[in-house]
């Protein structure tokens, strides 16, 4: 994990500079910094705030009422699992119980070796393929709880196969 | 190239028109989210290399499309001119297509759909049911553009309404057109859009400056009617904007689109991009002394930001909280300018007026509700998709005509419309016609025009809970009455979904309902309670159910039921043994198998992959007795 002293503000600048430093623009630069850094490190939003003239609790306020961001590190995989009303009825309700237990954290959590973020959305507008989630942006519609744990176990054994290796 | 005269667009469109072949086969390939997610990329690889290696690529032309609408049979592919339609189509089928269809004519009959009403095979496009009975005014065109290809656009006609309305229109004109076309506002409140229009233009600015938004925080869910049309045909919204922007005298737009439509959001960009190019955004429009141009702006994910006020703050970078409407925002909106804002159906239907004229337009639908609304039509349901019907067409039409009906010979049991906002429809209502005032009357709404069927497995308390808790999480937090009230209620249906409702129960949602409804700031919170309300209204039974004999017929409130193994039914094939998390499952091969009640956590894994059906749910009472 990257510690926020040692994160390079450069980046942020160029983000900022592309949208003229306009404070108008402060939610697409988060979504910037967001796609750019996974997630809003502390230091990125107190530049942000100085370059847009925005004071840092306004910045913080922005942060925290949309979905899109989060403060903490997110992991290497982020998995949004669709609660829309389609999904609802075919039953995502047991395919995120059975994530949850897979993997060990609740929705909104990251795991502690940062592999994983489980996130919900409302909607992800593929209703005819519900339940659906998205993984690293990658759908995978239809999801039983058979299936979503064999695709879960693509990733997890990946990650017992690192630590493995981290042990030896 | 820059379009500087109208006559220029036109002989573009002729030279366009002129290039192509009305003979030459193409194959026609749903690349929208759904057909996306069902893999069509490999798809298009596997066709284009076939092509190849055959040596007939420059003899047929693939075209990726934006959503066709029937997702539940993607990936979708047509084969034009014939309109020759096959579903599910998978890379191994590229192969027998080329050489069937492509090379030697022939139909390959297993990629056919096949009408569950008859029984019969359908070939080609138009004769789907699914198709046969909408009138895709809007949708219909996804079909045929490549929403990458600008010329596709040109080839239907595009931006001849722009060129007309520029040309032959004073803005004022433009409005009493769309006055007269009867619009209707599609995002769900159901303003009359040319009256909308006609006060922005009306409303006084000091620096002229006015602006035209395009809502595309498409937050409803199991809605997506907006990301097909901004994925599929991006350039119908920005024209429809442009002659908005013309009529009521502003140079400067809009999206603003949801994160989470990547591709609406690439697509949209590129559009605009394209249209800059050709001088059909920017300065001096087609040469007629007309500036308008266009910005995509990403929410960050609160369904609040469809609300209009809270949208428009948004957009000034703060964070989306609605204001109460005193002064409307065609008068003081983003940045406290004129801001007319419309939503994308809305926008998508104003060149159709222009072009073919408001006599035309409010010849369809009824007496209140003009055009063609887009629903998508989703859930307990066989043919899930987009659909788009005329207004006043009735639900069962919907829903058993083109929807092909509840799949698993289920029994229907409402369905429900307008999003968080809406309220469940209930069998006995399914001859309603649909429209903007009928919807209101049985106390749901239209909404954006997400359409959930639910069937009998379908618990009423508990989609009553989902929406409550769905407001919540999205309740912005600025009024009491919508951040208090919304989890007040939500907590009694937990209690009630829980086995620990109390008599009373009922009253007390139905009091805090009507406070809220009366006390609210924003639309999002006086409409809150009506998904409570209409389920109390036409499923009374269910809750009373849950409250008096703590059951939950559907079997989806964890607490009220248990699953159990039906002894006569239990082959013994220990599929549901292996797959039971805390091994709460016993018994030995070929022999009936037990759940331990203690054990079980209810996850239902047993219940959905058991082949026989002998996994059961019960009422935790007559399980016991």
């Amino acid at each position: 994990m990257q510690l926020t002293s040692q994160i390079p503000l450069d980046e942020v600048d160029n983000i900022v500079d592309s949208y003229d430093a306009d404070k108008q623009y402060l939610i697409q630069i988060l979504q910037d910094i967001t796609s750019e850094y996974n997630y809003l490190p502390e230091q990125c939003l107190r530049r942000v705030s100085k370059r847009l003239d925005v004071p840092l609790s306004e910045v913080l306020e922005v942060a925290t009422f949309y979905k899109a961001f989060s403060l903490k590190p997110r992991g290497k995989h982020l998995i949004h699992v669709c609660l829309g009303t389609a999904c609802h009825v075919r039953g995502v309700p047991q395919i995120l119980d059975r994530i949850e237990r897979t993997l060990n954290i609740k929705a909104g959590q990251t795991s502690d070796d940062l592999m994983f973020t489980l996130e919900t959305v409302n909607c992800v507008g593929a209703c005819a393929l519900g339940p659906v989630i998205v993984i690293d942006g990658q759908y995978h519609g239809q999801m039983t709880q058979t299936k979503v744990t064999k695709l879960l176990e693509k990733y997890t054994s990946a990650r017992r196969g690192k630590d493995e290796t981290d042990k030896s | 190239m820059k379009l500087t005269s109208p006559e220029e667009l036109e002989q573009l469109r002729t030279s366009i028109l002129d290039a192509i072949d009305p003979d030459k086969l193409s194959i026609t390939i749903c690349s929208g989210t759904g057909c996306l997610a069902c893999g069509c990329e490999a798809l298009v690889r596997a066709f284009e290399k076939e092509l190849k290696e055959k040596e007939i690529d420059k003899k047929v032309d693939i075209k990726t499309t934006g959503c066709h609408g029937f997702c539940e049979r993607g990936p979708i592919t047509v084969i034009r001119p014939k309109g020759i339609f096959y579903q599910k189509v998978e890379p191994e089928d590229v192969e027998e297509i080329i050489s069937k269809t492509i090379i030697s004519n022939r139909i390959v009959e297993r990629l056919l759909y096949v009408d569950p009403a008859t029984g019969k095979q359908i070939t080609y496009e138009k004769d789907v049911p699914f198709y046969a009975l909408q009138t895709r005014l809007i949708l219909g065109s996804n079909g045929f553009i490549n929403p990458e290809n600008m010329d596709d656009y040109f080839a239907i006609g595009g931006y001849s309404a722009l060129s007309r309305a520029l040309f032959q229109m004073k803005p004022e004109q433009v409005i009493t057109e769309v006055i007269n076309s009867k619009l209707r506002g599609r995002g769900g409140g159901g303003f009359p859009t040319g009256w909308k229009w006609d006060s922005c233009r009306s409303a006084e600015s000091e620096d002229g400056t006015r602006y035209v938004i395009c809502n595309a925080d498409e937050g409803d869910p199991g809605a997506y009617m907006d990301r097909s049309v901004l994925e599929g045909n991006p350039h119908s919204i920005l024209e429809g904007m442009t002659i908005g922007a013309y009529a009521v005298g502003s140079n400067i737009g809009f999206i603003y689109v949801r994160n989470e439509y990547p591709l609406a959001v690439k697509n949209v960009n590129a559009a605009i991009s394209r249209a800059r190019s050709y001088g059909l955004l920017g300065q001096n429009i087609l040469g007629s002394g007309f500036d308008f141009d266009i910005e995509v702006s990403r929410g960050g994910g609160a369904f609040v930001c469809g609300e209009s006020t809270a949208l428009m703050a948004s957009l000034e970078g703060r964070v989306g909280r609605p204001r109460a409407k005193y002064v409307h925002t065609v008068q003081k909106g983003l940045h406290d300018k004129p801001s007319n804002l419309n939503n994308v159906e809305t926008w998508a239907n104003v060149p159709l007026i222009i072009n073919k004229g408001a006599q035309w337009y409010s010849k369809i639908g009824t007496e209140g509700s003009k055009g063609t609304k887009i629903f998508s039509l989703v859930g307990k349901i066989n043919n899930t998709g987009l659909v788009e019907v005329p207004m006043g067409m009735t639900l069962r039409e919907i829903i058993y005509d083109i929807g092909g009906g509840i799949p698993g010979n289920k029994e229907f049991k409402a369905v429900q419309t307008g999003g968080p906002s809406g309220g469940c429809i209930p069998e006995h209502l399914m001859d309603l016609p649909v429209d903007f005032d009928e919807l209101t009357k049985v106390g749901s709404m239209m909404g954006s025009g997400g359409m959930i069927v639910m069937d009998e497995d379908t618990c009423m308390v508990d989609v009553a809970r989902y929406f409550l808790s769905f407001l919540k999480d999205e309740s912005c937090g600025k009024c009491i009455p919508c951040t208090e009230g919304i989890k007040r209620m939500l907590e009694i249906l937990d209690s009630i979904c829980k086995g620990q409702g109390k008599e009373g129960d009922i009253e007390f949602l139905e009091e805090i309902s009507q406070s809220i409804m009366n006390s609210a700031l924003c639309a999002l919170g006086t409409t809150a309670p009506n998904p409570v309300l209409s389920t109390i209204k036409y499923f009374r039974d269910e809750y009373e159910a849950h409250i008096r004999d703590k059951t939950c017929s559907a079997g989806v409130c964890k607490d009220l039921f248990e699953y159990f193994i039906d002894d006569e039914l239990c082959t013994g094939c220990g599929r549901c043994r292996k797959e039971c998390p805390t091994n709460a499952i016993s018994g030995d091969k070929k022999e009936p198998h037990n759940i331990d009640m203690k054990e079980c956590m209810k996850c239902g894994a047993c219940f959905s992959l058991c082949r026989f059906n002998a996994v059961r749910k019960g009422s935790v009472e007559g399980v016991r007795s």
